[in-house]
């Protein structure tokens, strides 16, 4: 088991024939993703990488049954390309997309509360469960098929907790990088929520970053509502007050959104913080049960 | 993206919201049409610099006669303000802001934002007018009051007069507070401002309401559609080297230590400087290169960060995924060869081809140390940097 995908999901790609799109369903279908198909408004009716491609999301949905999508397109109009998998009913829409307005994620929030489609990013990338399923832009082969579930802010620092998963024999059973933006869509808690009821995942690693109180909520939530064992690393500490750390979300606010504070909050919920980005393994080596 | 507090006052004209007659100044021989067009007798000179806590810092003055505000404004052009925002070598000014003098009967605070846990945007206000408003916010929370948009409706009259009210605003004031609020909300919202505060907002003794101040930050995301207000970016206000980065796709900012790091990834690069003060070292700088570290993104990441005369060492952090570490390794030595690096480097790569590429900087004649893992990695470059320091 895993969460959100596994080896039975119908993707389709907007933005399928773009560069980016292009380059990155390649990975996937070599990963063994079932992309069936994808959309490029005006090119519908041909043919991209031997399968079709289609005008709207709507009608990739009714001749394919996509159940998730992966987003590739341009910021300027990724807003839109969320929307529309929205209403075309995709349970899943995953949006790699860095630089969307917040004000544009502000309205397409509002739109998805009304509706039963889960958002993942965008300024992500992506989620994958390994050996069966991969929707984004990381690297497949370095994931193995195992038992932590890995929920991160970041894209780079998810690469390492999986390598050191990888490399102490866990692997992992679904990673989420939930993106690097202010207005986003899962969270830590919606995805603290489906590990703990995956009978799959064992261990749950969440890797936060200074900026907003996404992380004190997660504190909040494991302490009430999670058994598993979970590791935590926030980056972070060193970084100077009302400085964007390359992230649009990551950035401290006042007083408001520092590494400490975040820290101290996971202790509090018996989180498992480590301090070195480099002891993410080794930490959860720590809180598994032998 | 700041804007400074003229070209928001501009906006806000716009707008429809008041502003005090004022001026821009970029020199002193401009008083000559400002004093005999704009009565005085008092002015109000403003230093136009990207930072607040300008009044404390002697970056406002009040002048009372056109020998003073000469004086004044010949003295703040050209100079350098430090404030409490700023640090220690402040910011160029390059422009003053000359006002009118006008008379207050109260101040009041009023900002919009954002906010990203509820994902809405909020109005704040506050009888705490022209006070720091984080530190009010910390001491008397109660003393602000907040309203939420719900985006489907957008700002609603209801909800301005809330805040009229508990203000204590009367008569004609509501309504023009409301009139101002709704203005303001719409400019947030065309312009795509990520924040809008205007402290103080001031109530005249003729019972006008006039922004005394405007601070206007924009979303660098939404920039590509207002080409316009993209225009009114100042370079001088930001770090130079901040810019440089910015120019080759860089996204560096830098800090006070003296071990650089050049990460791709920007939690990666966070967490590489935390790695640096975790064993005993100081991070120099954050500085993510991105997905695609190519020879030539590396080189230039060098010279932005050999600029810093600070640096004694540098810690290359990469974790390779989709690019190969062979690859970013053949860049390294490239770059390095390119430009002259005078300080220890030390590089960790994992990922894909890691080997590959740590093979490929052991052959190089370069003087490069290689790191086994992130551990590894950070002891050696404060290693490197304590025995350069005890020589």
């Amino acid at each position: 088991m895993s969460i959100l995908i596994d080896a039975g999901t119908r993707v389709i790609c907007q933005g399928f024939t773009g560069a980016q799109g292009t380059f990155h369903s390649r990975q996937a279908l070599d990963y063994g993703t079932r992309l069936v198909g994808g959309v490029t408004p005006g090119k519908g009716g041909q043919t991209h990488l031997d399968l079709p491609v289609f005008n709207t999301a709507a009608e990739a949905v009714a001749a394919t049954g996509a159940q998730a999508t992966m987003i590739y397109v341009p910021a300027a109009f990724a807003a839109d390309a969320i929307l529309e998998a929205a209403a075309a009913g995709i349970q899943l829409i995953v949006c790699i997309t860095e630089g969307i307005p917040v004000l544009d994620m502000l309205r397409v929030k509002a739109v998805l509360r009304d509706t039963e489609s889960l958002l993942i990013g965008p300024n992500c990338p992506g989620i994958i469960t390994p050996g069966a399923c991969k929707i984004g832009i990381m690297p497949g082969p370095m994931h193995t098929p195992g038992h932590i579930g890995i929920v991160s802010r970041s894209g780079t620092l998810t690469y390492e907790a999986v390598f050191q998963t990888s490399r102490c024999g866990f692997g992992q059973s679904t990673c989420i990088g939930m993106g690097g933006d202010p207005i986003h869509g899962m969270g830590f808690i919606d995805c603290l929520r489906l590990f703990e009821a995956d009978s799959d995942t064992h261990g749950i690693v969440m890797i936060g970053e200074i900026g907003g109180t996404d992380e004190e909520q997660a504190a909040a939530f494991i302490h009430e509502h999670v058994s598993k064992p979970v590791v935590a690393y926030i980056a972070g500490v060193t970084a100077p007050p009302g400085k964007r750390m390359g992230h649009a979300g990551a950035i401290i606010s006042g007083s408001q959104g520092t590494a400490e504070a975040k820290i101290n909050a996971l202790q509090a919920a018996g989180v498992k913080v480590v301090r070195s980005p480099a002891e993410i393994g080794a930490g959860m080596q720590a809180v598994m049960p032998s | 993206m700041h804007l400074h507090e003229y070209q928001a006052k501009h906006l806000f004209s716009e707008y429809g919201i008041a502003v005090p007659a004022g001026q821009v100044l970029e020199r002193s021989d401009d008083i000559a049409a400002l004093t005999s067009s704009s009565g005085g007798p008092a002015w109000v000179v403003k230093a136009q610099v990207h930072a607040g806590g300008r009044g404390k810092g002697g970056g406002v003055r009040r002048v009372e006669d056109e020998h003073s505000l000469r004086e004044v404004v010949d003295a703040m052009l050209g100079s350098r303000l430090v404030t409490r925002q700023t640090d220690d070598e402040g910011l160029p000014v390059n422009c003053v802001l000359v006002e009118q003098t006008v008379s207050i009967a109260r101040e009041i605070y009023l900002g919009m934002l954002v906010d990203r846990a509820q994902e809405r945007i909020v109005l704040m206000a506050s009888a705490a007018g022209g006070m720091d408003i984080e530190a009010v916010a910390a001491s008397d929370p109660d003393a602000i009051l907040t309203e939420t948009v719900n985006p489907a409706a957008g700002l609603q009259g209801y909800q301005c007069r809330n805040l009229a009210f508990a203000l204590g605003l009367e008569g004609k004031q509501v309504n023009a507070f409301s009139k101002l609020l709704a203005a303001a909300y719409r400019l947030l919202l065309e312009c795509d401002a990520s924040l809008l505060e205007i402290n103080p907002l001031v109530v005249t003794t003729g019972g006008e309401l006039l922004a005394l101040d405007a601070k206007v930050d924009l979303d660098d995301n939404a920039l590509f559609r207002h080409p316009q207000l993209a225009k009114l970016r100042d370079n001088s206000q930001e770090d130079a080297r901040e810019n440089a980065a910015q120019q080759h796709g860089l996204n560096y900012i830098r800090l006070h230590g003296n071990i650089a790091c050049m990460v791709n990834g920007a939690g990666l690069a966070m967490a590489t400087m935390d790695l640096i003060k975790l064993h005993g070292g100081m991070p120099a700088n954050f500085l993510d290169v991105g997905g695609g570290a190519t020879a030539e993104k590396v080189a230039e990441a060098f010279k932005l960060i050999l600029s810093d005369p600070r640096v004694e060492a540098i810690l290359i952090n990469i974790f390779g995924g989709i690019v190969r570490c062979d690859l970013i390794a053949e860049g390294i030595l490239q770059a390095i060869d390119e430009v002259d690096v005078s300080v220890p480097v030390v590089v960790r790569l994992e990922g894909t081809n890691a080997e590959a590429g740590l093979a490929l900087i052991e052959q190089s004649s370069l003087d490069v140390l290689t790191a086994s893992d992130l551990t590894d990695a950070a002891d050696k470059v404060v290693a490197s940097v304590q025995a350069a320091g005890s020589t």
